[in-house]
């Protein structure tokens, strides 16, 4: 305790907290323009990281993946694109929000979530840290393949309309999924001889393509900016403590969303983007007013945003107590520990306590930072989006995620790739398929093939090596929550059945 | 008028020393791109990231590091061939075993292993065979031995297919004649969870990952020439009676074409570069090397006969 009032105290000089701040603000750009990520903010700014003592560097590392992690919400809700794989959840609602006219309600309200998923992995990683990395450990082969196949189960929620069309557009992602050099066995598919392809579709080309570029040619078509009639005089104000009330009133969301969020977050590769849009399923399954979703409901907002905040902090569970990056942006925390001569263990806290933990409160500082900084930010950025102009504005967002898309590996092909993509997706769209499912694909499709093959490869010596799928306890509760799962609305309805015609037959 | 003469003596000498130093100095005169194939975060980033302010502090001018990631490095790498011009300002960073290994893998990898102009291979990872700290393998004998009873029974997770690790892993089970299973997995990352949550029985990676995990794990055997600074305690390969010797070897190239002055300037430079961040990068377990010209392409060369047999079965 006296160690960890001393690692606050360290945190509190000036030039720290601006540290904190500076890292919030250029984490929150970053997030919010579509292509450019967390991992490259941070890759980009080890360099200068070098001439600061190892605190100093942590500080400044991990508020910049707080930053942008929460920065991918602006983008998501005021042109619908992700700005980070993160906050692809963010879009569902967010989106329907500002269209309403209630953008900088949406924002207040992915803020409040974010400092509070924040603040809460935070909590998580002092607290719980030994127990959390003893489960992250459980999650062997046979535990991703299961995984993914509970993660594909969100297709049913994420299809707006029909399920078979989500699964039509699940299994298109699927297939983009294995376009490039296979995971295990490192041959090549679907490269038509073309070299560039062995690198596969990247998911951020994919979400820039499959969510942008149909918003922005529907704009187009329709003559005039999605948030253009939002500019009544009314929604000037940000509704902050309206939000903040009614973010709070539903405490039941949000302890869902972290819980969700934290778990997700331990287990290695797993990533943010399947944290936010299962803990927006839940939330989805859980609300007696399903319907809602996907139409602006404050909830759906929250446990995105509040989800995958959770796991800035809570993916530095693995990495601080066992050496192991959780999310790609943690590799580069990693390397800065390695660097100063720091051992990830659970010595660390131990042997450099100072240090640890006042990296670990500084994250909790930095997710505090996003308040003020998110609150100015956004509303900057929603003024700049709203006074523009959308003959000015369609073409401004185009060519940002024209560039953003270039950035992310200095790629032509990627920007062809998002065009193809992008056009797709508007057909598709138009049939009724959504993006969200073909995305879903995309990120489990790799996780579930190296699962399955894994875990053949481990029962090389086995009779039947199907069977190491199915041998351990994990892997079993996986299974029951699968099956749970894609047979829970159907059990919903069966049982609302009953009970209407059992009150309509026998009237109390 | 001595003085005017001497005067006149020293301005001629200081003009061919001028000229001279523009001759040199030529290059480089603009900044120099610096392309790493491989996400940030990685080993090879991470280095690139090291080497920059020192490479930009000996060359005068920026240095600046890209990514082209993608296809284990073959999208950058066919990418560099097609278009990079041959004048030093366009570099990129190279592995072995990859870019021996690639091009006879695939039909389409799009590069060739000869057409890079290698400036240095700046540093060697050896492939370390690490165990979990409690494993009931002790030493490598006792792995060995249970290999030989149980066939396939022993799980060793590595980076990639055909990769320095799974290349090593292979070579082993010639040397000590067993069949072992190997589990590749995507990069570094998720191996450490996969030996410590006992879903595989052993890693072949590489030495780093040793340092890095610390006693949670124990290091059985490096596959280098003599042990490594950062693991004193795990013997060589060579040391147990097995002729092992690998790992991943980095370095950074031009395209073919690229004068051999500018290449020796870049040469100079990267070696210097690697003196001032040894400190940094040996005790991680990075073994620093510097072979440049003929060296650098016969490295190549030995490291594709090696794995010639194992990459090309049947010829």
């Amino acid at each position: 305790m006296e160690l960890l009032q001393a690692a606050f105290v360290q945190l509190l000089q000036p030039q720290m907290l601006l540290i904190i701040f500076a890292g919030v603000s250029a984490g929150l750009l970053v997030g919010a323009m579509p292509g450019l990520t967390a991992t490259m903010a941070l890759a980009v700014l080890l360099p200068f990281t070098f001439t600061m003592d190892a605190l100093q560097g942590l500080v400044a590392l991990g508020a910049v993946y707080m930053g942008a992690i929460y920065g991918g919400a602006f983008a998501a809700i005021l042109v619908n694109t992700p700005g980070t794989p993160s906050s692809i959840a963010t879009t569902f609602d967010g989106y329907p929000m500002a269209k309403a006219g209630r953008a900088l309600e949406a924002i207040s309200a992915a803020t409040i979530a974010s400092v509070i998923g924040g603040i809460v992995g935070v909590i998580a990683l002092l607290l719980l840290a030994p127990p959390l990395a003893r489960l992250a450990l459980l999650f062997g082969p046979a535990e991703y393949f299961w995984v993914a196949m509970l993660g594909l189960t969100l297709i049913a929620s994420l299809s707006g309309g029909s399920l078979l069309k989500g699964l039509l557009g699940g299994t298109i992602g699927l297939l983009i999924g294995t376009i490039g050099v296979s995971p295990i066995g490192g041959e090549t598919r679907f490269t038509f001889g073309l070299p560039v392809l062995q690198g596969g579709i990247e998911l951020i080309v994919a979400l820039i393509g499959l969510f942008v570029l149909p918003e922005l040619l529907m704009m187009a078509a329709r003559g005039r900016g999605a948030l253009a009639d939002v500019t009544v005089g009314s929604v000037a104000r940000s509704g902050f403590m309206k939000m903040l009330v009614e973010v709070l009133s539903k405490p039941g969301n949000l302890v869902r969303s972290c819980i969700i969020g934290q778990i997700i977050a331990v287990i290695p590769g797993a990533g943010g983007s399947i944290t936010s849009l299962v803990a927006y399923n839940e939330a989805k399954r859980a609300s007696k007013h399903p319907e809602r979703f996907g139409k602006g409901a404050i909830e759906g907002l929250v446990a995105s945003e509040s989800s995958n905040n959770v796991m800035v902090a809570g993916s530095m569970v693995p990495l601080l107590t066992l050496g192991i990056p959780g999310a790609p942006p943690d590799a580069i925390i990693l390397g800065v520990l390695m660097l100063h001569g720091l051992r990830p263990g659970l010595e660390l806290f131990t042997t450099s306590g100072m240090l640890a933990y006042g990296f670990i409160l500084s994250m909790g500082l930095a997710a505090l930072a996003m308040l003020p900084v998110g609150l100015l930010g956004g509303r900057l950025i929603y003024k700049a989006i709203v006074k523009t102009p959308y003959n000015f504005l369609v073409p401004g967002i185009a060519l940002i995620t024209i560039l953003g898309t270039f950035a992310l590996r200095n790629s032509i092909t990627d920007v062809l790739i998002m065009f193809i993509l992008g056009m797709t997706g508007f057909v598709l769209k138009d049939l009724g398929i959504d993006s969200a499912p073909i995305v879903l694909g995309l990120i489990l499709g790799v996780i579930a093939e190296m699962g399955f093959v894994q875990s053949l490869l481990r029962g090389a010596a086995d009779p039947y090596p199907i069977l190491k799928l199915f041998q351990n306890p994990l892997s079993w509760v996986l299974i029951v929550l699968t099956i749970l799962s894609v047979a829970s609305p159907y059990v919903a309805a069966h049982v609302k059945r009953r009970r209407d015609s059992r009150n309509g037959g026998t009237p109390a | 008028m001595r003085t005017v003469g001497s005067r006149c003596f020293g301005i001629s000498i200081l003009t061919i020393i001028a000229l001279l130093g523009f001759a040199m100095a030529q290059f480089p005169e603009r900044p120099i791109t610096y392309i790493i194939p491989f996400d940030p975060g990685g080993e090879s980033d991470v280095t690139a990231r090291f080497q920059e302010p020192h490479l930009q502090e000996l060359l005068g001018v920026p240095v600046t590091v890209t990514h082209r990631p993608g296809g284990g490095g073959a999208v950058g790498w066919s990418d560099f061939q097609r278009t990079a011009r041959p004048d030093g300002y366009e570099l990129i960073g190279l592995n072995i075993p990859h870019i021996v290994g690639q091009p006879i893998q695939r039909a389409d990898a799009g590069y060739t292993t000869e057409g890079f102009e290698i400036i240095t291979w700046f540093h060697f990872t050896p492939n370390a065979l690490i165990v979990r700290a409690d494993s009931p393998f002790e030493t490598l004998d006792d792995l060995i031995e249970f290999a030989s009873e149980n066939p396939q029974v022993v799980t060793m997770g590595g980076s990639g297919t055909f990769s320095a690790n799974h290349l090593e892993m292979l070579r082993l089970e010639q040397e000590a004649d067993v069949n072992l299973t190997y589990i590749p997995f995507t990069g570094t990352g998720p191996l450490p969870a996969a030996l410590l949550g006992g879903h595989v029985s052993a890693l072949m990676n590489y030495t780093m990952l040793g340092v890095q995990l610390g006693d949670q794990v124990r290091v059985l055997a490096v596959a280098s020439e003599e042990r490594v600074a950062a693991l004193p305690d795990a013997p060589t390969f060579r040391e147990l009676g097995y002729d092992i010797v690998g790992g991943a070897y980095r370095g950074v190239a031009a395209p073919v074409g690229t004068p051999p002055e500018i290449i020796e300037v870049l040469a100079d430079a990267f070696g210097q570069v690697n003196e001032i961040i040894r400190h940094q990068q040996e005790p991680l377990g990075f073994v620093m090397t510097h072979y440049t010209g003929q060296d650098a392409v016969d490295l190549v060369q030995r490291v594709g006969e090696d794995y010639g047999d194992i990459l090309r079965p049947g010829e």
